[in-house]
């Protein structure tokens, strides 16, 4: 396969922060706003270089949501910014009614997604979050894979008119793609012709590294980041899968509600074969460091290559 | 520039439009509708400054009216068709199949008027502090207006929201509470009592006026005397005190009425108190 190196490891968050400065640059209609976490989410140049449009709204996040929906009345494009579970369990309801049924040109902007949030534990980890915002319609979801994607990303959603869930993370991760960032294109990383991998978020670098193992096994697989969950590239993911004949997804989410399951949909519908799931079975998350979070919850390239394994017999 | 009986004969025609729309339907809410009729009268026909048509969602340079009690809109749609936002004919599609007069306000049929959705009550203090901080970043000297029930109060939201208000000098907004003292399982003082509205907006640190919502003369001086006090600080919020079901007798002073529809006869006993001034729709 290509050769995916890094020289680098940064934090996903850090790509939104730095692509939220710039677009506060180039862009005079762009706000933020943020509930008390604004180093957390990286938001401090913003707001040193733009004191007149970023809005501290403190620890009320329903508020946040309500304000950024009505912001948009008069032009502005508003990004809201806090921890994943507090960017949409804690209000699923006021996206619901002012910005997705509204369709108000709302980011909203989560980070510390998932278990690599790490020792604060399950409160704060939330897994349902792609679920819970794939299903309103009208909602974009990216979840990007690196500082890279994660920075194209946040520029790209300026410039997209509508509702949109940016989903990215705390630690440090390496830093690989160099690929244009398109909304909805998934980018194909690997060719290969016995198993399609698709993978999201933090999985994307671990999908690389089962890759090169799986090589080593006489196993060809096909890499293909699915940066956008909605839409979801139908296209690029037939494609693949019509070629290879079986698939494994691999995400750092709930299996019920995922990327995975939004492939199923999919599969079963136009071409029906094996999948096998990478993701969180039905259980909440812990304290840990992220590795060990990750490995214990099967979240790693060893998890991606068993699953592979399994779903290559069932063809 | 309309006369104080001329607004009252809007308001008696809007009354007949909110009970004939919801008998129609058999669905809907009419005692908070009639209750704050006079209040959206004035509003929409003398207070604000807008355009109706061209509609423009953005509404810069327009005054910008928010219903967060969003289940009161037989009201919002009989103003804002006879104010000419859309034509009057269509209040005879509401909440029926395919229509753009959806059982709660919204955005989503391209309604023109409305610049959100609600019903899901406590967020529209919300949106409205959010379109008056636009306001100010565009330059925009324009008002921006909101209405909320008194049970609405109760939704943890609306305090976020007046915290933020008081604490970022959002003093380009006038918030009006229906102090209607009911909701749908009965008084607010049963329910979930409010205490007093008017210490705890004040401690809250809003600019707080009081008026009688029914009676027009009243409306219009205490709306005028709130924009005299925007561009000092402070947010500002009316406690208006309605009679839930106001004009129709039998729905005056009750819970029972929020959200039931009058039978035929009930019906013609309504519109037997109420003045056809503008033609029924």
């Amino acid at each position: 396969m290509k050769k995916y190196t890094y020289t680098e490891k940064k934090d996903t968050r850090s790509g939104f922060g730095d692509g939220l400065t710039e677009l506060g640059r180039e862009n005079p209609n762009v706000v933020a706003l943020c509930a008390d976490l604004t180093g957390s989410l990286k938001m401090n140049q913003f707001e040193k270089e733009n004191p007149e449009r970023f809005f501290q709204v403190g620890i009320a996040e329903a508020n946040m949501i309500g304000i950024a929906a009505g912001m948009t009345i008069g032009g502005k494009i508003p990004f809201t910014g806090t921890f994943a579970n507090f960017s949409t369990g804690r209000v699923y309801d006021q996206i619901r009614q002012a910005v997705a049924y509204s369709g108000k040109n709302v980011k909203i902007c989560a980070s510390h997604a998932g278990l690599t949030l790490g020792e604060d534990g399950a409160t704060h980890q939330i897994l349902e979050d792609i679920g819970l915002m794939k299903m309103l319609p009208g909602m974009t979801v990216i979840n990007p894979c690196d500082y890279n994607q994660t920075k194209q990303a946040t520029k790209a959603i300026a410039n997209h008119v509508g509702p949109v869930y940016l989903r990215f993370g705390r630690p440090a991760v390496p830093v690989f793609m160099n690929e244009e960032f398109v909304i909805g294109k998934a980018i194909v990383l690997n060719e290969g012709t016995d198993v399609s991998i698709f993978a999201t978020g933090h999985l994307v670098w671990e999908a690389i590294q089962a890759c090169e193992i799986l090589e080593q096994k006489g196993i060809s697989a096909e890499i293909i980041n699915i940066h956008t969950i909605k839409p979801l590239d139908d296209e690029a993911i037939l494609k693949s899968a019509n070629k290879t004949k079986c698939i494994v997804t691999a995400e750092e989410h709930m299996i019920n509600g995922g990327l995975g399951d939004s492939i199923a949909q999919l599969i079963s519908r136009n071409s029906p074969m094996p999948i096998e799931y990478v993701g969180v079975d039905d259980t909440f998350g812990e304290s840990g460091t992220p590795a060990q979070l990750m490995e214990k919850y099967n979240l790693n390239a060893e998890a991606i290559v068993a699953a592979v394994e399994k779903v290559i017999k069932r063809k | 520039m309309p006369s104080i009986i001329e607004l009252e004969k809007i308001s008696s025609q809007v009354r007949r439009d909110i009970v004939r729309m919801v008998h129609a339907v058999n669905s809907g809410h009419p005692g908070g509708s009639l209750g704050c009729t006079d209040y959206l009268v004035a509003l929409y026909f003398e207070v604000m400054h807008h355009t109706p048509t061209p509609f423009d969602m953005d509404g810069k340079n327009q005054d910008i009216f928010f219903l967060s009690n969003g289940h009161i809109s037989p009201l919002f749609y009989s103003v804002l068709a006879r104010s000419g936002y859309f034509d009057v004919k269509e209040l005879s599609t509401f909440r029926k199949l395919n229509t753009r007069l959806q059982g709660h306000p919204t955005t989503h049929e391209g309604l023109e008027g409305i610049r959100i959705a609600s019903g899901s009550l406590g967020q529209g203090l919300s949106n409205a502090i959010g379109t008056a901080l636009t306001k100010k970043l565009n330059n925009d000297k324009s008002i921006v207006f909101s209405l909320h029930g008194d049970g609405e109060l109760q939704e943890g939201q609306i305090w976020e929201a007046a915290m933020y208000a008081a604490h970022n000098k959002v003093d380009n907004i006038i918030a009006c509470v229906d102090a209607n003292g009911q909701q749908i399982d009965g008084s607010t003082d049963e329910v979930m009592s409010l205490g007093n509205l008017k210490a705890k907006w004040q401690a809250f640190g809003w600019d707080v006026l009081e008026m009688n919502g029914n009676k027009m003369q009243e409306i219009i001086t205490t709306l005028k005397e709130a924009k005299a006090h925007l561009g000092k600080q402070k947010p500002v919020i009316i406690i208006m005190k309605t009679e839930m079901g106001q004009g129709v007798d039998f729905m005056m002073g009750s819970h029972k009425w929020h959200g039931v529809a009058p039978n035929d006869e009930q019906l013609a006993t309504a519109l037997g108190q109420l003045e056809e001034t503008l033609g029924d729709y």
